[in-house]
């Protein structure tokens, strides 16, 4: 091991005599500053890339912000969010405080919640972009609650997500529209519906939204769970689940791994009925010749749940300043009318229509849904995330009860 | 750095105390023990049938053309990624998959594909299936790397002329001797099969899954106080591990007690037969398997919508390729850049370590054991480690961060690929050049190295397909900035399009089957007028 040290000395040695003298990431709110810091660094965006339109509309944003502001934006392709949270935290363990290598993080939900609570965030920021206002914070309560935990300027809203089912037309003649129907109707075609295992991140909204649906008052799910309301508040859920499974595709024995499963499952006929967390993805996923052409969109009567992703920058970035012109870019109506086009991305705008100039408003008009997605005033009501904890405690029990 | 948050030791994540409540928590866990058991079952099972199948194979096969034919279509098996087989595999044995599809509805009247549970099985089968996909080109790889050495074709003709049928011949002199070259390789598979991640991600079952996709899990759970859990399971998955590793040595001195009598009964032909056959049908069906799962992607990365049961897609469309390839020509130099440097440090390390050790007759020290280390521990959870390691002597992100990161990794498989063809060389070799009065280093240069050309090369392609394999230490390591072939595949693999997945896996195949070709080649090119010098490929 001894040889192995030096080599390993040395080269520490020679990093540091190379390492750059760490410049002050200047105070969000003077955004000339900000400007003028920004150009010329590059920005490391870490950011799911399972889906190549996603992938594409990041780099026609990194073309775009070279373009206008000189900064240089390398999309850090992960497999998984927590991989970059996993990177901000070793570096944290390790002493790094000001040369980290993660500059800009897509986030949401709970890997919010637990950065924000574990201090690897940094801001507050994000209300001081110049596009912020035009999601209408203060009359938007989903930028400022993610998941219910206050964002307090962390992190800067990108796209606005809800849960839809998609169906087969040429499988299925009726599509249920609440719970106790899909019950109903998955007795009846057995093994033609199943949903993503708990923890997936669709899996858990899956369940979630049967307990918002199936409990008479929600209000209890928007704060943090007390331990004593658990068993009678979740105790439809469980009632239903138990009559489901036995239903389900492979009557409930194994579960499809994540969304993008589920959809091939669709893909090869061996499902009828499926859902998704992006509104757009059967008419993205018809164009990519991932699904027939017969399958259309559909929401239940009660609402669907929906929240909206982020971006945050770790609290030991290197180049904040430059992440920051990044951030105030995506929420520009020209990137967000641009990645709205299903034709490039159909991510959901998180900026509010009364805010634009007409010009502005008329990017958006001339977007062309899709033919299986559903117009803004069918999707109903969006129905909020409840609170961390509760979505923990019946990810664990569902747990407990259905892997032995 | 596993084993301190194991213990609750994290400062970063509050964790300043010692304590057991990570242990009690993963002892908690519904379906651990299920986990545990198919972790372990289907690491031994999975090694001894593919054991079985490359030794059958190996005591069947007589050199004709057929079983020249069938080992070349198996070597470059090996370089398929395992994720790119498990793919091709589920899409190939699905009730909606390939081999449903060509026979229906016709034969079974099937207009839906049936809801059979093959993929993700309970009991982990088409886990095993896949794994042994993989490991038999590896294991056959490595035995023909060996064989040369031991002359077989001699010890075969002189049991021959002692009235022994073929296989037996082999069965009885020619096995007993290889396997010892081949033991590395084979603790080797079943440290991989006890641990996989990627392959049980797709194959394996889920309710509960495996014992390192559960870690995977952990480790990924946005709760961050959950990775004090995940540590305590890595510590375990070592030690189902090396369980695993302890029952094998024991079924190898069982073996060796029970089998010394059939080796010197003098029985000559019973079961000749059998071995015949069965070896060949064995590993043509493997590589049959294999080679339908590659035909399988192949398709998909061209097939436009394809529904059931179609036996072929319903357009094709070159999309797909036309989508990905601009994009990858600096994963591709990265990834070639990386593997070749690490492979290149690795081989002389390792050769002058072996080197050294012939010149001054040492024994292989009990050290060794630390070499291995990164191949049974869980990668994701002693990455972390490495991470703050790095990062505490300031060694930022970095292209020469990743290829020191790889060294991990490819320097124990080249170690285990060439320690033994190495130890094993005649040193009467070197003794009859030494003799002829030239010096250690030309005797090194012109005599010792030249022979041990063949297993160098096969090793060397094992090393960079090892290399190029590797996702989470690239992607922890480089902090991005650097971005392979891999990195890409494992990204996409993630958001699922068939398609995509499809492209990228047949581009993430590509580099190691030129390294396995070369490694194939070179020996014949350089030796064409030295046939026994060429390797048994």
């Amino acid at each position: 091991m001894k040889p192995r040290a030096t080599l390993a000395a040395a080269v520490a040695t020679v990093m540091l005599s190379l390492a750059l003298p760490v410049a002050a990431a200047p105070a969000p709110g003077d955004w000339d500053a900000v400007l003028d810091a920004a150009e010329g660094q590059t920005v490391y965006w870490n950011a799911w890339a399972g889906e190549e339109r996603t992938n594409a509309y990041i780099s026609w944003v990194a073309e775009q912000v070279d373009a206008l502001y000189g900064v240089e934006l390398v999309h850090v392709k992960l497999g998984d969010t927590s991989e970059a949270v996993s990177r901000v935290l070793a570096e944290k363990q390790a002493g790094n405080d000001d040369q980290g290598s993660v500059d800009m993080i897509w986030i949401n939900g709970e890997n919010f919640a637990a950065m924000k609570a574990n201090e690897l965030l940094f801001g507050p920021w994000a209300d001081s972009l110049p596009n912020y206002a035009l999601t209408d914070p203060d009359n938007t309560p989903a930028v400022r609650y993610d998941w219910t935990i206050p964002v307090d300027g962390l992190e800067s809203p990108w796209s606005s997500s809800q849960v839809v089912f998609y169906y087969d037309t040429a499988l299925v003649e009726d599509h249920p529209d609440n719970m106790p129907a899909l019950l109903e109707w998955a007795a009846q075609h057995p093994g033609e519906f199943t949903y993503p295992q708990v923890p997936n991140f669709l899996g858990n909204a899956f369940i979630t939204q049967a307990l918002l649906e199936l409990s008479d008052t929600t209000d209890l799910f928007y704060k943090p769970m007390q331990e004593e309301d658990f068993d009678a508040a979740t105790a439809p859920l469980w009632e239903f689940l138990d009559q489901l499974h036995p239903h389900l595709w492979r009557s409930g024995r194994a579960f499809p791994s994540n969304s993008a499963d589920l959809r091939s499952l669709m893909s090869d006929s061996e499902i009828s009925i499926a859902l998704s967390f992006s509104t757009t993805e059967a008419s993205g996923a018809i164009a990519n010749y991932e699904l027939p052409k017969t399958v259309r969109s559909y929401v239940h009567d009660s609402g669907m749940i929906g929240n909206m992703s982020f971006m945050a920058i770790p609290y030991n970035a290197q180049h904040k300043a430059g992440a920051m012109v990044v951030a105030n870019y995506l929420m520009s109506p020209e990137a967000q009318a641009e990645k709205q086009d299903p034709a490039v991305w159909g991510s959901n705008t998180v900026l509010s229509m009364k805010m634009l100039s007409p010009d502005e408003r008329a990017l958006f008009d001339g977007i062309d849904l899709g033919i299986a997605t559903l117009p803004p005033d069918e999707l109903g009501e969006v129905l909020g995330q409840p609170h961390p904890s509760w979505v923990d405690a019946i990810v664990e029990a569902w747990q407990e009860r259905y892997v032995n | 750095m596993v084993l301190l948050p194991a213990f609750g030791y994290l400062p970063v994540l509050g964790g300043n105390t010692f304590h057991l409540e990570a242990w009690q928590d993963l002892w908690a866990r519904a379906g651990l023990g299920h986990s545990v058991w198919l972790s372990y079952a289907s690491g031994l099972i999975t090694t001894l049938v593919a054991l079985f199948i490359v030794v059958l194979f190996l005591a069947a096969s007589q050199g004709t053309w057929i079983d020249r034919t069938i080992r070349r279509m198996v070597s470059p098996l090996l370089a398929i990624p395992h994720a790119a087989v498990a793919f091709g595999l589920a899409f190939l044995i699905a009730p909606s998959g390939l081999l449903v599809r060509w026979v229906s509805p016709g034969l079974t009247g099937w207009e839906r594909p049936p809801d059979l549970l093959i993929i993700n099985d309970p009991s982990g089968l088409a886990l095993m299936a896949g794994l042994i996909l993989k490991e038999v080109p590896f294991l056959l790889l490595m035995s023909l790397a060996a064989l040369p050495q031991l002359r077989p074709d001699s010890r075969v003709v002189l049991a021959r002329s002692l009235g022994y049928a073929p296989g037996i011949a082999w069965l009885k002199c020619v096995f007993p001797a290889l396997y010892p070259l081949i033991r590395l390789p084979v603790y080797a598979v079943i440290a991989y099969a006890t641990s996989v991640v990627d392959m049980a991600l797709i194959l394996g079952p889920t309710l509960p899954p495996t014992l390192s996709v559960s870690i995977l899990n952990w480790f990924n759970d946005p709760d961050l106080s959950r990775r004090f859990m995940a540590s305590a399971g890595a510590v375990l998955q070592l030690g189902v591990t090396l369980a695993a590793l302890l029952s094998w040595w024991i079924g190898e001195q069982a073996v060796k007690c029970l089998s010394q009598r059939w080796l010197t009964n003098g029985a000559r032909s019973s079961g000749s037969t059998a071995i015949a056959v069965g070896g060949r049908a064995l590993l043509i069906t493997v590589t049959l398997l294999a080679i339908s799962a590659l035909f399988g992607l192949a398709l998909f990365s061209v097939a436009g919508f394809w529904r059931f049961p179609d036996a072929l897609p319903g357009t094709f469309t070159l999309d797909h390729w036309q989508r990905i390839l601009p994009s990858v020509a600096t994963p591709l130099i990265n990834t070639l850049s990386v593997g070749l440097t690490a492979t290149l440090i690795a081989c002389v390390l390792v050769v002058a370590t072996l080197e050294h050790a012939a010149r001054h007759h040492l024994a292989a020290r009990r050290v060794q054991w630390l070499l291995y280390l990164p191949l049974i521990v869980p990668q994701v959870a002693f990455l972390f480690g490495l991470v703050v390691a790095a990062e505490s002597i300031a060694i930022r992100p970095q292209h020469a961060l990743v290829v020191a990161t790889h060294l991990l990794f490819v320097i124990p498989y080249l170690y285990l690929s060439l320690s033994e063809a190495y130890r094993r060389l005649d040193p009467r070799w070197g003794q009859v050049a030494l003799s002829l009065g030239v010096s250690p280093w030309r005797a090194f240069w012109q005599v010792r190295l030249p022979l041990l050309l063949a297993p160098l090369l096969t090793a060397c392609a094992v090393s960079l397909a090892v290399s190029i394999g590797q996702y989470l230490p690239t992607l922890l390591l480089g902090g991005g900035r650097v971005p392979t072939i891999t990195t890409e595949a494992v990204a996409m693999a993630s958001g699922g399009n068939r398609r995509l997945v499809a492209v990228l896996a047949l581009l993430q195949a590509l580099l190691p089957f030129i390294g396995f070709s070369l490694a194939l080649l070179i020996p014949r090119f350089v030796w064409a007028k030295r046939r026994q010098m060429r390797g048994a490929a």
